[in-house]
């Protein structure tokens, strides 16, 4: 065999058709010397969901974090790569993490709500950000925005961590929206939840869908048919020891649960491997 | 029959299972056995507290609980065979010194904590300093009362600041124990969350990770502060004592474990009882410090 037999495979690029928020061009991502992922072109779309599916220890969650630098509180992590966001470098030097977090939000795997009251949950990033209108008009939009006003407008006082997971959830989806952040990750938000609280983030998802833009990662690709535009399907090479995520393809929700181009997206969404 | 016959149980060849209580049966005299043992010992652990309790009360109760309780809380330590007289003097020494003592070590102990339970738990300062902090809190007290009789008592003679000194010095490893464990047991998802709100470390720190670990932290202080309370041993070396109000910061000072110390060791039935009662005094003063911490310890929503 020759060389260019041996070469690693490459997805083509994802053309989208709207305006593109973020433009994530990982070449690598190492944690250490250990390569996590490499080689993954990942476009998100302007208020539209984009999902990203694929098996455990693909990266998606790691490729996900990278776009507003949460992995940077990880010591050994280390990006390759560009994620232009509006046209800057979010990796640029002189860029501060802490700013672009402020503009790109996060909703995490487990509810993380504080240990305070759910009012001071959500108003938590807009003290934050020394906000200077009537606070408790946009922690009442929040949360009615995140489907939990009418459960939670008696007991505002109450600690957040007292709601039920599927509450504290959309208490921390509400938390995140408060200070209307660009762009939303969610890094499989329901994974903690029983179906129906996955109902009512999902129809959240694509309410939110209308004033922002969301990337999202899940391991439902149910759920991915739901609620995302685009998904990107990431798989892990393990041919050569590693474990190495990639990005395999990216395209319409539809077309890649019911043409995808490659093989192992075919494979993956019809259940054959994982 | 060797086999066993799978449709037995629908024929009715099952017999039911004895569930009731089997009062006999080895396995419940055994657990009867070691519960009631345990019931013992804890009875018996409980016998020396109490038992102290009882005699601080009937000794020192009869004078705190007299009708010249003004005079023992106010009044200064009677001499000889001078009778009357009171234990003023040394509370208010006691408080002033654990003040200070507080002072001193309540803000180096919380920094020293948020370095060792958030910021860099694992570095080589963190897991040494860590590791002095656990064999200080064994430390024997006089020994506090020694160093800063060296450090302090040489230069500058006796007084209320050194003996705060040596109390800071023995209140500061639980403190820093305390309060790092308390940080520590902030869960890392609510770190995350803060830092994906766009905070800044010092954010995190101030906004999330102290507030959450408060009540530990104040479980912390007062468990210090009532341990500091009751120290005789450094005190001896540092402040000394005095048998008139602290008027400054600089001069011999007067505690109630120290009176307790010279008092019960006189010949004089008023002074005796004095000592009784300062030590009723110094446990209520302990108990108060103990109800607060867990009051504040009380997590507020």
């Amino acid at each position: 065999m020759n060389a260019i037999a041996e070469a690693l495979f490459v997805a083509e690029p994802f053309q989208a058709a709207g305006d593109i928020v973020i433009d994530c061009n990982v070449n690598n991502i190492f944690y250490g010397d250990f390569l996590a992922v490499r080689d993954s072109t990942v476009p998100i779309e302007k208020k539209k969901i984009t999902g990203f599916i694929g098996p455990s220890g693909c990266g998606k969650s790691t490729v996900l974090r990278s776009l507003n630098r949460m992995n940077d509180l990880i010591s050994a992590f280390r990006f390759e790569g560009s994620v232009m966001y509006h046209g800057q470098d979010i990796y640029a030097k002189k860029v501060d993490p802490v700013v672009v977090r402020r503009y790109i939000g996060m909703v995490f795997q487990q509810p993380n709500p504080f240990s305070m009251s759910i009012f001071d949950n959500v108003a938590f990033g807009l003290r934050l950000n020394r906000f200077k209108g009537d606070l408790e008009e946009r922690v009442e939009r929040a949360l009615k925005r995140a489907a939990l006003w009418k459960e939670v407008k008696d007991k505002l006082k109450n600690s957040g961590l007292s709601l039920s997971g599927g509450q504290q959830q959309r208490l921390c989806i509400a938390r995140a929206i408060a200070t209307e952040p660009d762009v939303l990750l969610m890094d499989e938000p329901c994974s903690a939840l029983d179906p129906i609280a996955t109902r009512q983030v999902e129809e959240l998802m694509l309410e939110l869908k209308q004033n922002y833009t969301v990337a999202l990662v899940t391991h439902n690709m149910q759920q991915a048919t739901r609620v995302a535009d685009t998904t990107a399907f990431f798989s892990v090479d393990i041919s050569r020891g590693g474990r190495t995520g990639y990005l395999v393809e990216m395209g319409p929700t539809r077309q890649i649960f019911e043409a995808p181009r490659e093989q192992l997206t075919k494979e993956y969404i019809s259940g054959e491997f994982s | 029959m060797s086999d066993i016959d799978s449709t037995s149980r629908l024929e009715g060849a099952f017999a039911l299972p004895q569930l009731d209580y089997q009062a006999l049966e080895p396995r419940a005299l055994k657990s009867g056995f070691l519960t009631s043992l345990t019931w013992i010992a804890a009875l018996l652990a409980s016998i020396p507290l109490f038992s102290v309790i009882y005699m601080l009360l009937a000794q020192g109760g009869t004078r705190l609980f007299g009708a010249d309780v003004v005079e023992v809380l106010t009044g200064l330590p009677p001499a000889g065979f001078e009778i009357g007289g009171g234990i003023g003097p040394a509370i208010l020494g006691t408080l002033v010194m654990v003040g200070i003592a507080s002072a001193i070590s309540v803000p180096f102990g919380i920094l020293a904590a948020v370095y060792l339970g958030v910021l860099d738990p694992t570095s080589k300062i963190a897991t040494t300093s860590r590791f002095l902090a656990k064999v200080l809190t064994g430390f024997p007290s006089i020994l506090a009362g020694v160093f800063v009789y060296a450090v302090v008592v040489i230069h500058w003679g006796y007084s209320a600041l050194a003996g705060g000194v040596a109390l800071a010095v023995l209140m500061l490893p639980t403190l820093v124990l305390a309060a790092e464990e308390a940080m520590a047991q902030v869960p890392q998802k609510m770190k995350d969350a803060a830092y994906g709100m766009g905070c800044t470390q010092t954010e995190v720190i101030w906004k999330v990770v102290l507030p959450t670990g408060l009540p530990g932290i104040l479980t912390g202080v007062m468990l210090a502060v009532a341990g500091a309370a009751g120290e005789s041993a450094p005190l001896l070396f540092t402040a000394l004592f005095s048998n008139y109000y602290i008027s400054e910061l600089a001069e011999p000072t007067a505690s109630l474990s120290i009176l307790i110390y010279n008092f019960s060791g006189m010949p004089f039935e008023n002074q005796i009882e004095l000592a009784w009662t300062a030590s009723l005094v110094l446990v209520l003063i302990v108990l108060l410090f103990n109800i607060l911490a867990r009051l504040v310890g009380r997590p507020k929503v």
